[in-house]
């Protein structure tokens, strides 16, 4: 009986720990699905993302000195140098960098920070999406 | 409850941990010669503050000058280097706990700038003004630039390369 107990334990115990892996990984495209449905909710019209949308954006200075590019480079499948402390960055396209937006509490937490450096705002779900959409088509 | 399975690698990384501090313990007892203790660690602040640059050691700050640091990491020298508050609040006591005991004669604000400590003054005097500005250095962050090995904590001068 005790043994039957430490069976079950056991399934109980790699059934979880499966189920929380797979909760935790996620795709860009898991992470582009979920900038639609926001954007969809909060932008009137939506039309869907765009690349060529995406690449201007990424490459445009937006009022202050600083660009996305500035610190990705102009080609994001590349590493990348940060503007000020010449520390290196991997590169930003998941086709060259498989890490890259599997995580969407560290994809939130680095587009508000980099927007706020280089907007002065927030991005909005539109121009997130649209620069996410443009990395999808960047090949390594 | 008994089976935390929410983040197998949190188990492990409390191993590495432990292990760590073991070493750490033992190298403390073996040598009192400052440069070799082993740098304290923590893996988030390793994480969060390693993005952008070295993650500098706590020690070469006092305590209220890490607690200035973060409480202004929305405007971080420029750059918006917020977290969330868990994070900051992990990182910031870690920060504290092993800041530097060194009194810092200040204008009455704390020093936010390791670079502006008379240690680091002391320590870089040698250092001539060709090498700031060598645009492999950059920036006097950029401690990697010549400590090769001060991603891993060691600033030992054996590990100094000065890019021509």
């Amino acid at each position: 009986m005790i043994r039957i107990f430490h069976v079950l334990v056991l399934v109980f115990v790699a059934v979880a720990g499966l189920t929380s892996l797979s909760a935790a990984a996620q795709t860009p495209d898991d992470v582009l699905t979920a900038l639609k449905t926001e954007a969809k909710a909060s932008t009137i019209g939506f039309q869907g993302f765009s690349a060529e949308r995406g690449e201007r954006f990424f490459k445009q200075t937006h009022g202050n000195e600083l660009r996305c590019s500035s610190c990705h480079t102009e080609n994001p499948a590349a590493s990348g140098k940060h503007a000020k402390t010449s520390k290196i960055i991997k590169p930003l396209a998941p086709a060259s960098n498989p890490e890259r937006f599997t995580d969407a509490a560290k994809v939130e937490k680095w587009f508000k920070r980099n927007c706020n450096d280089v907007l002065d705002r927030v991005c909005t779900p539109q121009e997130k999406g649209d620069v996410l959409t443009y990395l999808l088509t960047v090949k390594s | 409850m008994l089976f935390n399975t929410k983040n197998p690698f949190r188990i492990l990384g409390l191993a590495v941990l432990l292990s760590g501090a073991m070493i750490s313990a033992v190298h403390a007892e073996d040598d009192d010669d400052n440069e070799r203790v082993a740098p304290a660690r923590n893996a988030l602040w390793q994480t969060e503050c390693g993005a952008c640059h070295v993650a500098f050691p706590p020690r070469l700050l006092p305590a209220e000058s890490w607690r200035a640091v973060m409480s202004g990491l929305d405007k971080h020298f420029g750059s918006d280097a917020s977290l969330d508050p868990a994070a900051a609040r992990e990182i910031g006591s870690f920060l504290e706990k092993n800041a530097g005991r060194e009194k810092h004669k200040t204008t009455g604000k704390p020093l936010l700038r390791i670079t502006e400590t008379r240690w680091f003054k002391r320590e870089h005097d040698e250092v001539p003004a060709r090498t700031w500005n060598n645009p492999k250095v950059k920036s006097a962050a950029n401690c990697a630039a010549c400590h090769t090995q001060a991603e891993s904590g060691n600033y030992s001068e054996h590990n100094i390369r000065i890019p021509k």
